[in-house]
């Protein structure tokens, strides 16, 4: 079951194209990780996904209807874009309650949310008061009010602290434990790497990868090997013609791929080369989102 | 697929009402300190200039001759406070926009209801009912405390049974419940409190001020100004410029709701 369905979903701000042709699936029990660098297009798409912001063309349906034809949007989709948005000099109580009442809730879930999110004690306090983390733990509940099986975070954790992040991170996982839908947007791909299960990356508005965790693991591990010997040119033109591939590396180093090391250390000791370093590169998930964004990241920057 | 701990009971929502959003909108007003802070102010500063100014009235009535105490208004002296009083209830319907602009929350309050009409319209209405209330209270309050302060001095006052007095007091809680209005469609437009406040000043004060200066085509539509023609319900004594005071404030009513048409489109059609 598909629960969000992006189509061709485009966005024009004036002569920009922001998000450009999008098309992508978010599906029940997993997280999915929305990745791009800053001004990439996903605060645009999640505003398209909500109704907040008109598509210039395509389409976006939850549970196949459009967001502002949902009978009761909090008990199907839970939304926090903005951690910052509260009325400051609101009690968190006041504001959970309008926003449960506006939707017909009944006013016990109030409590519940504040539970859940471990803010019962602050529930009487006036949001102005609250940390970043306790405003995003507030935005939290709200998106719960409902019980609904969709929830949508625009990069929830931003600005906190490592147990901030943590909490929050065990909590989009339970929540797509419990089989509902998570899509949660951010720019950095480690933060990813330990929350989601699925990745859509896009990068200046468009679809650059549309991949399950593990897959992109896999393809991102497949890495190089350094090595260094006191004379690199004569052991690189026998490693190439033993099939690897080899560039020049830092310092007179070797980076060798299409070889495991052990097979380099094998092939060295067969032709009697002193290696003084034999190090498998792993590539650093972060790199693999650099040089999976690489490209649109640089237009960017010659036409900013 | 599983549940919150806590299994949730939501059959009570099946469908949204307007009253529901109603409700909502009723609990985001009175849960901010700045509401009832603004309507304090609203009594404090309306009541005050009536009492400042109708406490040395005495002095001034002496030295009016005979055709000048026959269009004495001692009702409209006390409903002058209007003046005044327009800005702050202004500012309070500015408020029930701008404030979730300035916060951010319009993106929260169109996501539990993303009908945008039925979320202005609900704060329309709860705005307007505040207003309605505050305003009439205000002018009853400002024309009782008026006109003990003139008994006081033994210069002539009107009571709530003389002719026209009734329709004057309440003509100018409808007055101050209209300017509301004005400025919740002026906060929807601007989506800036700054902005919206500066455009309600220049309605209600700087344009009449100016008035002369316009081509007499214009002219007439001073007629159905704020602080102008349009607050020629608030006297007792008829002005042979507006035969039909009634007529003059329904003129800006008039105006007050295509500001709110136009508040309508362009929140329906706008991003947030
Ligand atoms: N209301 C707007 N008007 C014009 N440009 C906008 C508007 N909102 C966003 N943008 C532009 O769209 C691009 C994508 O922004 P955004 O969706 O916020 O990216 P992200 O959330 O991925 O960082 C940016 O270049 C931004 O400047
Ligand atoms: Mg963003």
């Amino acid at each position: 079951m598909t629960v969000i369905e992006v189509q061709g979903l485009t966005k024009r701000y004036g002569p920009d194209t922001v998000v450009d042709d999008l098309s992508f699936t978010v599906e029940p029990g997993h997280v999915t990780g929305f990745l791009g660098p800053n001004g990439a297009g996903k605060s645009t798409t999640m505003k398209m996904i909500l109704g907040l912001a008109a598509p210039t063309r395509g389409s976006v349906t939850i549970g196949g209807r459009r967001y502002r034809d949902l009978p009761v949007p909090l008990t199907e989709v839970g939304a926090l874009l903005d951690a910052g948005a509260v009325h400051g000099s609101r009690k968190a109580y006041d504001h959970l309650l309008a926003l449960a009442v506006s939707n017909g809730l009944p006013r016990r879930r109030v409590g519940e949310v504040l539970a859940r999110t471990g803010l019962e004690g602050v529930a009487g306090k006036r949001a102005g008061g609250f940390s970043l983390g306790m405003r995003q733990r507030l935005g939290l509940a709200a998106t719960l009010l409902g019980d609904p099986q969709v929830l949508i975070f625009d990069e929830p954790v931003n600005g906190l602290d490592p147990e901030g992040i943590r909490w929050i991170r065990d909590f989009m996982r339970s929540l797509a434990r419990e089989g509902r839908a998570v899509l949660v947007s951010s720019h950095l791909m480690s933060e990813m790497a330990q929350t989601a299960d699925h990745l859509v990356v896009i990068g200046r508005g468009r679809l650059i990868a549309d991949t399950s965790m593990s897959e992109f693991l896999r393809a991102s591990s497949e890495g190089t090997v350094l090595v260094r010997t006191p004379d690199p040119g004569p052991f690189a033109l026998r490693l190439t013609a033993g099939g690897a591939t080899v560039r020049e590396g830092p310092e007179s180093s070797l980076v060798v791929s299409g070889m495991t090391s052990e097979e380099i250390g094998k092939f060295a000791t067969y032709h009697g080369v002193t290696l003084s370093e034999l190090t498998p590169q792993r590539a650093s998930l972060e790199d693999a989102f650099m040089e999976l964004t690489r490209d649109s990241v640089e237009y960017q920057g010659t036409t900013a | 697929m599983s549940s919150l701990a806590t299994v949730p009971d939501m059959s009570t929502a099946s469908n949204v009402t307007f009253a529901n959003t109603l409700r909502a909108e009723w609990i985001k007003l009175r849960s901010l300190r700045s509401t009832w802070y603004t309507l304090a102010c609203l009594f404090v500063v309306g009541l005050g200039i009536t009492l400042l100014s109708m406490s040395s009235l005495a002095q001034e009535y002496e030295s009016l001759t005979a055709a000048e105490r026959q269009a004495w208004d001692p009702t409209n002296l006390s409903l002058r406070t209007y003046i005044v009083a327009q800005l702050i209830i202004g500012v309070l319907g500015i408020l029930v926009v701008t404030s979730e602009y300035a916060t951010g929350l319009m993106q929260t309050s169109l996501t539990a209801t993303p009908r945008r009409h039925r979320l202005l319209a609900a704060k329309v209405v709860v705005a307007t009912a505040v207003a309605v209330v505050a305003g009439q209270a205000l002018m009853f309050a400002a024309f009782l405390a008026g006109q003990a302060l003139l008994a006081v001095q033994d210069v002539p006052n009107a009571g709530l049974g003389d002719p026209g007095v009734l329709s004057a007091v309440a003509g100018g809680g409808l007055y101050l419940s209209a300017i509301a209005l004005l400025a919740i469609g002026l906060g929807t437009i601007m989506r800036a409190t700054a902005g919206a406040l500066a455009t309600l000043v220049g309605i209600v004060f700087l344009l009449p001020a100016v008035s002369g200066l316009f081509p007499s085509w214009l002219q007439g539509l001073f007629d159905f100004w704020p602080s102008q023609g349009a607050v020629a319900v608030l006297a007792t004594v008829p002005d042979p410029d507006y035969p039909h005071p009634w007529l003059n404030l329904g003129g800006m009513c008039l105006g007050v709701a295509a500001v709110l048409v136009a508040a309508f489109v362009v929140f329906r059609r706008r991003d947030v």
